[in-house]
């Protein structure tokens, strides 16, 4: 287990130099460099000028050199400047991660909390009027757009019924109590992980419906009524303790992804998040923010995938990594 | 075998019936089986694939779903018609005092919960014992049916165990409650040769042990002549020959029972070609008005074709549903 653990971590870390590589690469070709954004803003610079900036900040360099330079400051713990803001990528990137990472995980969770039961109970309702509804909701949740319901939600509760605010992360106040600030999080956080997890109900709905269809149709389910036990006791510990395998990988990497679908409900809600940040810093060239963002999300997926296949073995005791 | 004094009636089948309702119309999977099984003895249910004896078997325990259902008939367990007993006496039956031993021992497992759990789910649940005391039940049972170290294969996981192992953990699972009726599914066919003789004896011993009444459900006429005491041969969902089984061995009545035993390969008998039923079982969604079997009976006659030939008692014990029987 132990051995696994490590040979994952290990091929985890290479796959992460290797991407980095190839994002930095990617960055060198977009059009443009630091040094343009700052001439622009000075029309009195001279070519001579324009050298020496970029000799200063490195850019003479060759790709592999740089990338070199900029591997070896992010080892050391230096994780760089940002241009746009003036301040170490850390104090930029660390308030924007958590609140990336608390919208996330509670549009995730809310999504579980409503999508298991109503997938398992259309799966036990087949071809009923319940799962027919059911399946309405979940298809319309994977085909509308993001961008769609994060509006219609601020137009039904932040316009029509204004209870909650129609974007922003916190009040500006500086006398709040713990719990108030606590209470003021909450309310901006409400549309925004209403909006993130509606994506995420449909695609759980289905996922859970298709794997608990599964479970009830295999043999050991008439076992478990051969034996006379009650349908509690078969839907939950015969029926969805196997339909959880498959669950387990799917939550698991998809939390990954509500990190870039984060971008697009954050924008709309002008939610102060790793996603709008990372958009930004790439149009305005402010690629030491991009590519700590990049690795940080590079890293999230190959963590989740890792963390997928070490619950796989909990939940199937036919898997073993020894 | 000769018939033996009266035994206490433990099932009692009469004119059983079940449909499934498909999308041509209703289909008689089984139609109007009747028999009885006493304390001790063993009815094997024999006939090819589709003949209806598995859903005879399912119908007994109420395991048939939509869109099947068992349309008519009564079951008599003791003095109750388990057809029309509530669903919640219905699970306190099943799993106590009725049973059932499932023909793949690979899939009727769950696989991600330990042998001994899926024993104590069931151990607890009719007995009414602690978890201790229902740990011990299930490791005695499972040393009963010649599981070595049940300790350990107690916390075992299906996957562990060995195909005839995992059947031999079925049938003590079925039986850990004392069942008064067995039903075994054809618990041998997925199981290699060498081990479908062990779990035969098995079952055989166990049942002679416990006394129960057994349902020996199988296509393969050698292992009914093995191990029980009569045979009931189906066809298209109805009975077609109820006899002892030496009887039903020696002098078959019903033209499908003797053309099946003229298929049974004789060892040390060389022969150009094994005899063989011509044609294929009809299917039960055609099934021709009147015997079921007329287009493949080498004896059929007109009356065959218009009427379904009622099952009459040639010998005592011995039902033929038959116009025109093979003489003995």
């Amino acid at each position: 287990m132990t051995a696994y653990i490590l040979r994952r971590l290990l091929q985890t870390v290479v796959v992460i130099l290797l991407l980095s590589y190839f994002c930095y690469l990617l960055m060198t070709l977009m059009p443009g460099d630091p040094v343009d954004e700052m001439i622009m803003a000075n029309p009195e610079i001279t070519s001579a000028d324009i050298d020496r900036l970029r000799a200063l900040h490195g850019l003479d360099q060759p790709v592999w050199v740089r990338y070199w330079n900029w591997a070896s400051s992010i080892a050391s713990g230096d994780l760089g400047y940002s241009r746009t803001y003036r301040v170490p990528v850390t104090d930029i990137l660390g308030p924007r991660l958590l609140n990336t990472f608390i919208l996330a995980g509670a549009a995730l969770l809310v999504a579980l909390i409503v999508a298991i039961p109503l997938g398992v109970w259309a799966a036990l309702r087949k071809n009923s009027t319940a799962d027919y509804v059911i399946n309405l909701f979940a298809f319309a949740g994977i085909s509308v757009p993001s961008f769609w319901i994060a509006i219609v939600l601020i137009l039904l509760f932040a316009v029509y019924i204004p209870i909650f605010p129609a974007g922003g992360t916190s009040s500006i106040a500086f006398d709040m109590t713990p719990w108030e600030a606590f209470v003021d999080r909450l309310k901006y956080l409400v549309l925004p992980v209403l909006s993130l997890s509606f994506l995420s109900i449909g695609t759980y709905v289905r996922y859970t419906r298709a794997a608990m269809l599964e479970a009830m149709g295999n043999d050991y389910i008439r076992t478990a009524r051969a034996k006379g036990l009650s349908w509690p006791r078969i839907y939950i510990m015969h029926g969805f303790r196997n339909a959880l395998i498959p669950l387990i990988t799917i939550t698991a990497l998809s939390f990954s992804t509500l990190f870039s679908g984060a971008i697009i409900t954050e924008t709309v809600f002008a939610y102060q998040g790793v996603g709008q940040l990372v958009f930004e810093s790439i149009q305005s060239n402010d690629f030491n923010v991009a590519m700590v963002a990049f690795m940080i999300s590079v890293s999230m997926v190959l963590l989740m995938n890792l963390i997928a296949d070490l619950l796989y073995g909990v939940a199937d005791p036919r898997i073993s990594y020894s | 075998m000769p018939e033996s004094a009266p035994r206490d009636t433990v099932l009692k089948v009469e004119d059983l019936q079940t449909t499934f309702h498909t999308r041509i119309g209703p289909v008689r999977a089984v139609n109007g089986v009747s028999y009885s099984i006493g304390k001790g003895e063993t009815l094997g249910v024999v006939g090819e694939s589709g003949c209806g004896k598995s859903v005879t078997a399912f119908s007994l325990m109420r395991l048939i779903e939509p869109p099947g259902e068992v349309s008519g008939g009564a079951v008599w367990l003791g003095d109750e018609n388990i057809l029309e007993v509530s669903e919640e006496r219905m699970r306190e039956l099943r799993g106590s005092r009725m049973a059932i031993i499932f023909q793949e021992p690979m899939t009727a497992f769950n696989p991600v919960l330990t042998i001994g759990y899926q024993m104590d789910e069931q151990i607890t649940r009719h007995l009414g014992v602690s978890r201790q005391e229902s740990r011990e039940r299930a490791i005695e049972m499972l040393s009963l049916v010649g599981i070595p170290a049940p300790t350990e294969r107690y916390g075992s996981y299906p996957h562990q165990l060995s195909g005839g192992m995992r059947q031999r953990a079925m049938i003590a699972m079925a039986l850990s409650c004392d069942p008064e009726f067995l039903i075994a599914d054809e618990p041998t066919t997925a199981l290699d040769v060498t081990i479908q003789g062990q779990i035969l004896e098995l079952i055989q011993s166990l049942q002679e042990r416990l006394s129960m009444a057994v349902q020996f459900i199988t296509h393969d006429l050698g292992v009914i002549s093995e191990i029980s005491d009569r045979v009931l041969v189906m066809y298209g969902g109805r009975t077609c020959e109820v006899a002892p089984t030496d009887v039903l061995m020696s002098t078959p009545q019903h033209p499908y029972t003797s053309a099946l035993i003229q298929s049974i390969p004789k060892f040390g008998q060389r022969v150009a070609r094994l005899p063989a039923i011509e044609g294929t079982v009809p299917s039960l969604y055609e099934l021709p008005a009147g015997c079921p079997f007329q287009n493949r009976c080498p004896n059929v006659g007109r009356r065959c074709r218009e009427v379904h030939p009622p099952l009459t008692e040639v010998a005592r014990g011995h039902q033929v549903a038959c116009f025109y029987p093979v003489g003995p």
